[in-house]
């Protein structure tokens, strides 16, 4: 096999994983979008959190010397739990006071909670960036084709896989995911049948962020150094991807975030890797100029 | 309205403008005797802000659309004064002059930079309009980081400021204090009489209802792209003064930080105030300077940002309207009546002065 061919192979491979973790990031977005109509611009700082808590229990419980599915999970399980209550005390302390408020300020409050979790955090941790805990050893696993599939790609593909199967598990079989499809549907008529909708968005915080934590613990593994100002740009990029998908929509993010994230991969590949981060900008304008509703969204049409 | 009583009313609201200006140059000489040069600095900043929020308010408070990227086009116009400013072909002009008109050349350039970006995105609402203006925010910062012309990521040095007209006794300071009152002044001249215009009822008609606006026969995207170029502009002027009172560019500045900035400036003010934008510029350049400063030196942790969006939030949640929400200084009962007592003093008539400037409040 050519060499070029192979390293074609490789890019690809980096490109699904590295767009795994923009759709799990983007899942959160599009739900709390497709239920509320707002730009959660505090997800990546969720993100961010998810990614210390992470940290945190690691180094407490010395997990990095004893690498192993079972420290991974205590991690995952760690982060869950931090990003689910972070999640739900800021839907509770600063969305739920302005639900009936102009989109304009609970838009402007999210991009305040945003930099205060940012800023807050460089205060409480530093801002220097810090180790994540090595839990799962980076090695060669098997090599098809000369292409190296490494543990770590492996884990992140078949995690996010997991989260994004078990979220649409959820989405489409469960009593709290009929709520909440009901909710993002019409979201007074779903009260009327008998919906605590205050409740269905609290539900949905906390899968959001849970998917962010995932999101966070896999980004630790494989890039290790985290940082407060980590979610940052991911976070955007993520966004960008929901809004590439069709905001609101679940299969959306996904596919926004797969596709992102092999573009950025390809681009740095082949092209010039400065221009890497206004990439994401350049194709999220040119898909809202053109189909504003995304590739898989459904237009909206405006009523008077 | 006659073209002459027009232009009557013209010529008679030109000696505030110019008196304002004036008395700011005033303060300026009581500014670099009394205090030191630090301290100096940070008054240059407070007119840089408030070109900023004033600009950014025309947008986001006047016309209802909701910018994330004012920072690019104060990049836009900061990169291309301090460009032109170090070109040799410039150099041909006076001193003074010529910094004086460096930052109409910054504000042109904001200007094409706004029409750009405003004639495709201003088509989209909400949200989808802020999260595409951040991305062209974002986009100029990372091609200017690209952009080898000037300076890249080591951004630029050593750009030339006034050095003041020392015949008639203009220090190099007081002289970039002239120039940056001159154009404060002008922006908020200009930006008031623009919204108090027809052209500018067509703006706040926008903000008020898009849909309505667009049934009464209003061209909502070209007043929209109109609102943009001009707010771009003055930011792109805002922006030139910066980069000839700091002295230095880097892309880092320009970041989505600083459009978060000027946007807690025109948020804590009131959206759709002028008076409240410049109250609120002059109080957050002075606080973190004067106040946090001192306190990040005891406790060795700069809370800046973390008060401000703390601020923020409680704002949004308290207070949505801001300090001022729409009203500007001559809607207050008390200056009205201090207008009344002094144009009594004056020995002329009331009436004719209240008629002059009329307030949005009564447009909504």
């Amino acid at each position: 096999m050519e060499a070029s061919q192979q390293e074609f192979l490789q890019h690809l491979l980096n490109g699904v994983t590295l767009g795994s973790i923009y759709a799990l990031i983007a899942l959160g977005y599009t739900m709390v979008y497709g239920i509320l109509q707002l730009i959660n611009f505090a997800h990546s700082e969720v993100y961010m959190m998810g990614a210390f808590a992470a940290y945190y229990t690691g180094r407490t419980l010395q997990l990095d010397q004893s690498p192993g599915i079972l420290s991974f999970l205590i991690l995952l399980i760690a982060a869950i739990v931090a990003c689910s209550v972070l999640g739900l005390t800021i839907e509770r302390l600063a969305y739920r006071p302005l639900r009936k408020a102009p989109k304009l300020n609970i838009l402007i409050t999210a991009i305040g909670v945003s930099l205060l979790l940012q800023y807050s955090a460089q205060v409480i941790f530093g801002a220097e960036p810090k180790l994540f805990p090595e839990v799962i050893a980076d090695r060669t696993l098997f090599t098809v084709a000369e292409v190296e599939v490494r543990t770590l790609d492996i884990t992140i593909f078949l995690v996010g896989t997991l989260a994004m199967g078990g979220l649409h598990f959820l989405i489409h079989q469960t009593r709290l995911g009929m709520a909440m499809r009901a909710v993002s549907v019409n979201g007074p008529v779903a009260s009327l049948m008998g919906i605590n909708v205050d409740r269905i968005i609290m539900w949905t915080f906390v899968v959001g962020s849970s998917l962010a934590a995932v999101g966070s613990v896999l980004v630790g593994l494989k890039y290790p150094k985290i940082d407060p100002l980590m979610g940052m740009l991911i976070g955007i990029k993520a966004f960008v991807a929901a809004v590439l998908g069709g905001i609101g929509s679940l299969p959306g993010a996904m596919l926004g975030g797969i596709f992102l994230g092999l573009s950025e991969e390809m681009v740095v590949a082949y092209l010039s890797s400065t221009y890497r981060d206004a990439l994401a900008f350049g194709i999220l304008i040119v898909v809202l100029l053109f189909r504003p509703a995304g590739l898989m969204g459904t237009p909206v049409k405006e009523k008077v | 309205m006659t073209d002459q009583r027009a232009r009557g009313l013209f010529y008679r609201s030109l000696p505030s403008p110019f008196l304002a200006t004036v008395a700011l140059v005033l303060v300026g000489l009581i500014i670099e005797n009394s205090t030191n040069a630090y301290t100096q600095d940070v008054v240059l900043w407070i007119f840089t802000n408030i070109i900023l929020a004033v600009s950014l308010n025309l947008v986001s408070g006047f016309t209802g659309q909701f910018s994330l990227g004012h920072a690019g086009f104060m990049a836009v116009g900061a990169y291309l004064s301090a460009w032109c400013s170090l070109r040799p072909e410039f150099q041909a002009l006076p001193d003074p002059l010529r910094f004086t008109l460096l930052p109409a050349i910054g504000g042109l350039g904001a200007a094409a930079a706004g029409y750009i970006v405003g004639l495709p995105s201003l088509r989209l609402r909400g949200d989808y309009l802020a999260i595409v203006t951040l991305g062209f925010g974002e986009i100029i910062r990372v091609t200017l980081l690209n952009t080898e012309a000037v300076g890249g990521a080591r951004g630029l040095n050593r750009i030339p400021a006034t050095e003041g007209w020392l015949e008639i006794g203009l220090s190099p300071y007081l002289a970039q204090f002239s120039i940056a009152s001159f154009w404060t002044v002008l922006t908020i001249t200009a930006l008031w009489r623009i919204v108090h215009s027809q052209k500018g009822r067509i703006f706040l008609s926008v903000r008020e209802d898009e849909i309505a606006a667009e049934a009464m026969g209003v061209n909502v995207t070209q007043a929209k792209v109109r609102a943009f170029v001009i707010s771009a502009f003055f930011a792109g002027v805002g922006g030139s003064l910066f980069a000839h009172s700091v002295k230095y560019l880097s892309p880092a500045t320009f970041s989505f930080t600083k459009s978060v900035d000027i946007i807690i400036m025109i948020v804590l003010g009131g959206m759709g105030s002028f008076t409240g934008s410049v109250i609120a510029a002059i109080f957050i350049t002075l606080i973190p300077e004067f106040v946090l400063r001192p306190v990040q030196e005891i406790t060795k942790v700069d809370l800046r940002m973390v008060i401000y969006s703390l601020i923020l939030i409680l704002f949004m949640i308290m207070r949505p309207a801001g300090l001022l929400g729409t009203r500007e200084w001559n809607d207050f009962a008390w200056v009205k009546r201090l207008q009344l007592i002094l144009s009594r003093l004056l020995n002329r008539e009331a009436k004719d002065d209240s008629s002059n400037t009329p307030s949005p409040s009564e447009v909504s």
